[in-house]
């Protein structure tokens, strides 16, 4: 690991003001990603700026109805949450499938957000990868590939988005909220994570020195329908080869709105606003939700480990539409699926 | 020291830190760089912590910080500035084993060993938490935690044990 010096922030301000003055610095919360990257020597920040004493801690009713989560809180505090457990269950359950209760003590809210990819090159500073070095090529393309991505790909990078949280925060339509030198912003997080593109080395909209303050759910009316499915390589403390996120408005048995997002499968979590609206004012139907699978997949494209991901996604979008019609959750303890 | 880097003359200084080690406060001068579960180990003599893969993904280096078990190979000890730490060391009081240690030893809970302080300290966490009740839910929020050996079996009877007793106890 590098050498750095360290700073304990004791305003946002001054958290904001240090990092801006220095472009090898970087925020430091439950540190279970970035002192995992520093260890393989991926990440060498100069300066560590710890955030964890900053008021970022709290989950509190946001103007108009939603839920405001701070930057802080902890993954395992938000999917115990009374209030994110009875109003969002879909994110309770979403943060219970990933890592281990032990990770979930220490990752947070904004941490989680900006974890980076697991692609093993990426990992690897002895191979070249676009996400590492830009322009020094992407290993990833032609050499193993099971846990890359299958939509929304660049010929400069194929890796994706490892976060369970941020999939069901993008169905929630969440807000990233942050603060920078120039002031607050509130970023959609459908626009906060990014494609590839030309790229690859840039995984989110946030600029250097601004720190994410909390993240905003709206109110909603996605009450006891959803699903929070996740298929991985054995049944806990495993990263998604694919996962859905599914909340329904049902009216009876016809679907009066929906929203879906896919992870595993993507440089961000994935959502397709032509394949939710297929949905809509549609009985529940498997032959509905098979047609609605097929549009999102499309334009999938597999590489010679992960072609298998394409079938695998859509008879999880197919299983996971079931669930939430039913009212019938993936249980996280329970790992059958039924 | 790796190159690229400024020289010793500009070596960041260490930072006083506090921490309740096992009930005993424990003042300490560190770098920034030093991990939580090096500090125990290395600097405090606290070997019971073991660390497996060093990158979160075993459970061996299990603590309690602040009544929370954590990997303290995923944590500055800088940060953890003012904390209470509990490891394997800390769980006997007066000479008596905490009823895990015992339920692990009633229960051939363990081979090699290795994992063990880690799984205890996470199963004690988990019993305080009280949120596992079924063996399903004592093997998921028990995933954190890998046996290399597969005493699996053994070590949720043994989790078990002590949550039926606690049942018991309290009712
Ligand atoms: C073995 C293992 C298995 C895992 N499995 C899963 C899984 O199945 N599913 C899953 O979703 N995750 C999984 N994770 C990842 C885990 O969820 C993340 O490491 C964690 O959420 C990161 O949060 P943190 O607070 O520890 O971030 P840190 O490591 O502290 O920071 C990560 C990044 O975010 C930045 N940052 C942190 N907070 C802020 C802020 N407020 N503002 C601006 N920047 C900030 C930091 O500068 C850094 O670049 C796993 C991790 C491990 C080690
Ligand atoms: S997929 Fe992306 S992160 Fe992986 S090697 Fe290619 S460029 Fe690097
Ligand atoms: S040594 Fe910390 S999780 Fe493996
Ligand atoms: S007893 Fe050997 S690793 Fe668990």
């Amino acid at each position: 690991m590098n050498r750095f010096s360290y700073l304990r922030a004791t305003s946002i301000d001054e958290a904001v003001r240090a990092a801006a003055a220095d472009p090898t610095s970087r925020f430091i919360a439950g540190g279970t990603n970035l002192i995992d990257l520093m260890k393989y020597n991926v990440e060498r920040p100069e300066r560590l700026i710890d955030i964890t004493r900053l008021p970022l801690n709290r989950i509190e009713e946001a103007d108009g109805g939603g839920l405001r989560i701070g930057a802080l809180v902890t993954n395992d505090e938000a999917a115990s949450d009374p209030r994110i457990r009875d109003r969002y269950p879909l994110l309770s359950s979403a943060i219970l499938a990933g890592a281990s209760p032990q990770l979930r003590n220490s990752a947070t809210t904004g941490g989680n957000l900006l974890q980076r990819t697991r692609c093993y090159y990426f990992y690897d500073p002895g191979t070249p990868c676009n996400k590492r070095e830009p322009g020094t090529g992407c290993p990833a393309a032609f050499g193993r590939n099971r846990i890359h991505a299958i939509l929304g790909t660049s010929e400069h990078c194929i890796a994706t988005h490892p976060s369970d949280m941020a999939v069901a925060l993008a169905a929630l339509e969440a807000v990233v909220h942050v603060a920078g030198p120039d002031g607050e912003r509130a970023i959609p997080l459908s626009d906060f994570h990014r494609l590839p593109g030309d790229h690859p080395e840039i995984d989110t909209t946030l600029r250097h020195g601004e720190i994410i303050t909390a993240v905003e759910l709206p109110p909603t009316d996605y009450g006891r329908h959803y699903t929070y499915l996740k298929l991985r390589d054995r049944l806990s403390y495993a990263f998604a080869l694919v996962s859905v996120a599914v909340a329904l408005q049902m009216d009876g048995d016809t679907i009066a709105d929906a929203r879906l997002a896919l992870g595993g499968v993507a440089h961000k979590p994935w959502r397709d606003p032509e394949g939710e609206a297929m949905l809509r004012g549609q009985p529940a139907a498997e032959d509905r939700f098979a047609a609605v699978a097929s549009h999102i997949l499309k334009d999938a494209k597999g590489y010679e480990d992960n072609a298998f991901k394409i079938d695998l996604a859509k008879r999880a979008i197919i299983r996971a539409l079931s669930q939430a019609a039913a009212g019938t959750p993936q249980s996280q303890t329970d790992k059958r699926i039924q | 020291m790796s190159a690229g880097h400024s020289g010793s003359a500009t070596l960041p200084e260490r930072i006083p830190v506090t921490l309740t080690v096992n009930g005993e406060v424990r003042q300490l001068d560190v770098l920034p760089w030093t991990v939580l579960l090096d500090l125990l180990r290395d600097h405090l003599a606290l070997t019971g912590t073991k660390k497996g893969c060093d990158h979160g993904q075993c459970g061996a280096c299990t603590v309690i910080v602040d009544g929370k078990r954590i990997n303290s190979c995923m944590a500055f000890a800088v940060m953890k500035d003012g904390s209470n730490v509990t490891t394997i060391e800390g769980l006997a009081k007066d000479g008596a084993l905490h009823p895990l240690q015992q339920a692990f030893i009633d229960h051939d809970a363990f081979q090699c060993g290795y994992c063990t302080p880690g799984q205890i300290c996470s199963g004690v966490a988990l019993i305080e938490e009280g949120r596992a009740k079924t063996r399903d839910e004592i093997r998921e929020f028990m995933s954190g935690n890998i046996c290399r050996c597969g005493a699996y079996t053994n070590i949720v009877d043994a989790i078990e044990q002590v949550i039926g007793a606690n049942g018991e106890a309290g009712r």
